[in-house]
C-alpha cells in the first residue's frame, strides 16, 4: 500500500472513530447517571442531521445546526420525562426495553415525516470536490470539522463534569445516587439533564457528519451498535477510553477494507463487540473488581 | 422540634414499623438503640423521606412532612449521615463537601468560610482536600459523611451507626465530635448498636425492638435498667448476683 492510501484509510478511520465515540459518550453519561444504557442515542444522532437538514432550509447554516440541537435536547428531555422519570424503582432490563421501544418509535415517526429519501448538509466549507493537502494526502475540509468539533466537544465535557457544579452534581449521582438524595440533589433533574446533554451531543455529531455519511431515517441502530460496541471496548462509564476505543474502531473498520470485502464491513464491529463480551467484558480500560460491583 | 405520632412504615407488604411515637427537643442528643433488624435504620430513612411512611405524623418544626420529598427535608434543616458512609468515592474530599452545601447554595454563602467550618471541626479533612474520597480510611470516611451533612446546616442532624468498623479510638474520636456538636448547638438523633457508647453521651434513649419502642427515657435510667443492661449492654445482673452468692 502507497504511503498516500495509507494515509486516506488512516483519516477516514478516525473521522468515523470520533463519531462512533461520541455516540459512545452519549451511552456513557445516560449509563453513569442511571445505570442503563440508551438504545435510542443513535435516533439522537439522526435527528439532529435531520432538523439541521430541514432547518437549513430557512434558517442559515449554523443556526439550523444550532436550532437543531436545541430541538433534540428538548425531545431528549421530554422523552425522558414521559417515559422514564415516573417510574418507581424500575428495572434495568425495563428501561432498557423503553428505550429500544423509544428508538422504534421514533425512527417510525422520522420515517413518517422525512421519508426514505437520502438527505445530506451542505459541506460547511467548500464544497464534495474542495480539498486540503495534509502531508501530501488529499482531505476533504469536513473531515477537519468532524475532527476538530469533536475534540471541542470532549473537551468540553469533560471540563463541564470537572468544573461546573451542575457537572459535580451529575458526577455526585453517577458515583453514589442515595448520598446524591440526602445531600438535597435532585437525583431525577439530573437524569433528564442527563439525556438532555447526550442527546445534545448526538445532534452535534449528526449535523457535522452528515455532509459526509449522508442522513436517513434509519442510520440510528448502525451507530448504536457501534457506539455500544465503543462504550463497552473502552469500559462502560468512561469517556477518555471512548475516545481511544472510538478510534481503535474507526481505524480497524477503515483499515479491514485491505482483507476483508467492503461488504462485511459491518461484521466488524459486530465481531469485535462479542470477541470483547466473552473476553474482557469490562473493556480494555475497566477493571475487573469494579466491574462486578455494576449492575451488568 | 421533631415530633412522630403512631408513625408506621415498611417495604411492600413487610411492616418494619409499628405506630412509633417520640420526639425530640432543639439541643439534645437523642439516641435509638436496638438489635439488628429492630427497624432504626428504617426509621431513619422514613424520617430523611427516602421511604414513604403508610401512616402516621412526623412533624419539623410542627410542619407536617411525611409526604415531602427528601430533597425538600434536606432543605428544612434535617440530614441523614447514612450507614456505611455512602461517599461520592471517585470525587475529590472538597468536591464531596461542597455537595453537600448544595442546597446552602441559593443563600449565597462562602464556600470558603463554609468550607473552613468544617475543617475546623475535622482537621484531617483539610489535609485530604483534593484526594479523591475512596482513598480515605474508615475513620476519615465517617468525619467526611459527617462533615457533608453539616455543610447544609442542620438544625437536626440523624447519625447511622456512626461507630461501626471503626477502631475503638476512632469510635472515642466520633463520639467526642458528636458531644461538640451538641455544645455548638446542633440536635443530634444517633441510632447505635453499641449501646454503651451512645447512651453515655445522649441525654435521653429509645429502645427499639420489632419495629416498636418498647423502652424509653433519660440516658442514665436506661443505662441503670436491667433490661437494657441484659439485651444491649451484655451484662446479667441478676446472674452476676448469682454468681457471687456461689462464690
Amino acid at each position: 500500500m502507497n504511503p498516500d492510501l495509507f494515509f486516506q484509510y488512516m483519516l477516514a478511520g478516525i473521522t468515523y472513530g470520533f463519531l462512533y465515540a461520541i455516540v459512545a459518550i452519549g451511552f456513557n453519561i445516560i449509563y453513569n447517571t442511571t445505570g442503563i444504557i440508551n438504545f435510542a442515542q443513535g435516533e439522537f444522532v439522526m435527528l439532529g442531521g435531520m432538523f439541521a437538514i430541514t432547518l437549513n432550509n430557512i434558517l442559515p447554516l449554523p443556526l439550523a445546526i444550532a436550532a437543531a440541537v436545541v430541538i433534540t435536547m428538548l425531545i431528549g428531555a421530554l422523552l425522558e420525562i414521559l417515559f422514564i422519570r415516573w417510574l418507581d424503582n424500575p428495572s434495568v432490563l425495563r428501561m432498557i426495553i423503553i428505550t429500544i421501544g423509544l428508538s422504534i418509535l421514533i425512527r417510525e415517526l422520522a420515517l413518517h415525516f422525512w421519508g426514505e429519501t437520502v438527505f445530506s448538509l451542505p459541506y460547511f466549507t467548500g464544497n464534495e470536490l474542495s480539498t486540503v493537502s495534509i502531508l501530501g494526502a488529499k482531505v476533504s475540509p469536513q473531515v477537519l470539522w468532524v475532527i476538530g468539533v469533536s475534540i471541542i466537544m470532549v473537551t468540553a465535557l469533560s471540563l463541564f463534569f470537572k468544573f461546573t457544579f451542575t457537572g459535580q452534581q451529575m458526577r455526585a449521582c453517577a458515583a453514589n445516587r442515595l448520598a446524591a438524595r440526602l445531600c438535597g440533589i435532585n437525583a431525577k433533574n439530573m437524569v433528564t439533564f442527563s439525556f438532555m446533554l447526550s442527546a445534545g451531543i448526538g445532534a452535534v455529531a449528526g449535523s457535522v457528519i452528515s455532509p459526509i455519511t449522508y442522513t436517513q431515517y434509519d442510520i440510528g441502530p448502525g451507530l448504536a451498535i457501534k457506539g455500544f460496541t465503543v462504550a463497552i471496548l473502552g469500559g462502560l462509564g468512561n469517556s477518555v477510553a471512548a475516545v481511544i476505543a472510538g478510534l481503535l474502531l474507526g481505524l480497524i473498520e477503515s483499515f479491514s477494507i485491505i482483507v476483508i470485502p467492503l461488504a462485511f464491513q459491518e461484521a466488524v464491529s459486530i465481531s469485535i463487540l462479542l470477541i470483547i463480551l466473552f473476553v474482557r467484558p469490562h473493556g480494555l480500560f475497566g477493571r475487573s473488581d469494579t466491574a462486578s460491583l455494576k449492575e451488568f | 422540634m421533631l415530633k412522630i405520632k403512631n408513625l408506621e412504615a415498611g417495604y411492600g407488604k413487610l411492616r418494619v414499623l409499628k405506630r412509633i411515637s417520640m420526639h425530640i427537643d432543639t439541643g439534645e442528643i437523642v439516641t435509638i438503640i436496638g438489635a439488628n433488624g429492630a427497624g432504626k435504620t428504617t426509621l431513619l430513612y422514613t424520617i430523611a423521606g427516602m421511604i414513604k411512611a403508610t401512616a402516621g405524623e412526623i412533624s419539623l418544626y410542627n410542619q407536617n412532612i411525611i409526604r415531602t420529598n427528601p430533597e425538600s427535608i434536606v432543605a428544612a434543616g434535617c440530614s441523614l449521615v447514612p450507614e456505611g458512609r455512602q461517599m461520592f468515592s471517585t470525587l475529590s474530599v472538597k468536591e464531596n463537601l461542597v455537595l453537600g452545601g448544595y442546597v446552602q447554595r441559593k443563600q449565597k454563602v462562602d464556600q470558603k468560610e463554609e468550607l473552613q467550618k468544617i475543617y475546623d471541626i475535622f482537621p484531617v479533612l483539610k489535609e485530604r482536600e483534593d484526594q479523591l474520597a475512596g482513598t480515605l480510611s474508615g475513620g476519615e470516611q465517617q468525619m467526611l459523611a459527617m462533615g457533608r451533612a453539616l455543610m447544609a446546616h442542620p438544625k437536626l442532624i440523624m447519625m447511622d451507626e456512626p461507630s461501626t468498623g471503626l477502631a475503638p479510638l476512632i469510635v472515642k474520636d466520633i463520639f467526642a465530635i458528636i458531644n461538640r456538636l451538641r455544645d455548638a448547638g446542633n440536635t443530634v438523633l444517633l441510632v447505635e448498636q453499641n449501646a454503651k457508647a451512645a447512651l453515655a453521651i445522649a441525654d435521653r434513649g429509645y429502645v427499639l425492638e420489632t419495629g416498636k419502642i418498647i423502652l424509653q427515657g433519660p440516658a442514665e435510667d436506661l443505662l441503670n435498667n436491667q433490661d437494657v443492661q441484659r439485651a444491649y449492654l451484655g451484662r446479667d445482673v441478676s446472674t452476676e448476683g448469682a454468681q457471687c452468692e456461689l462464690d
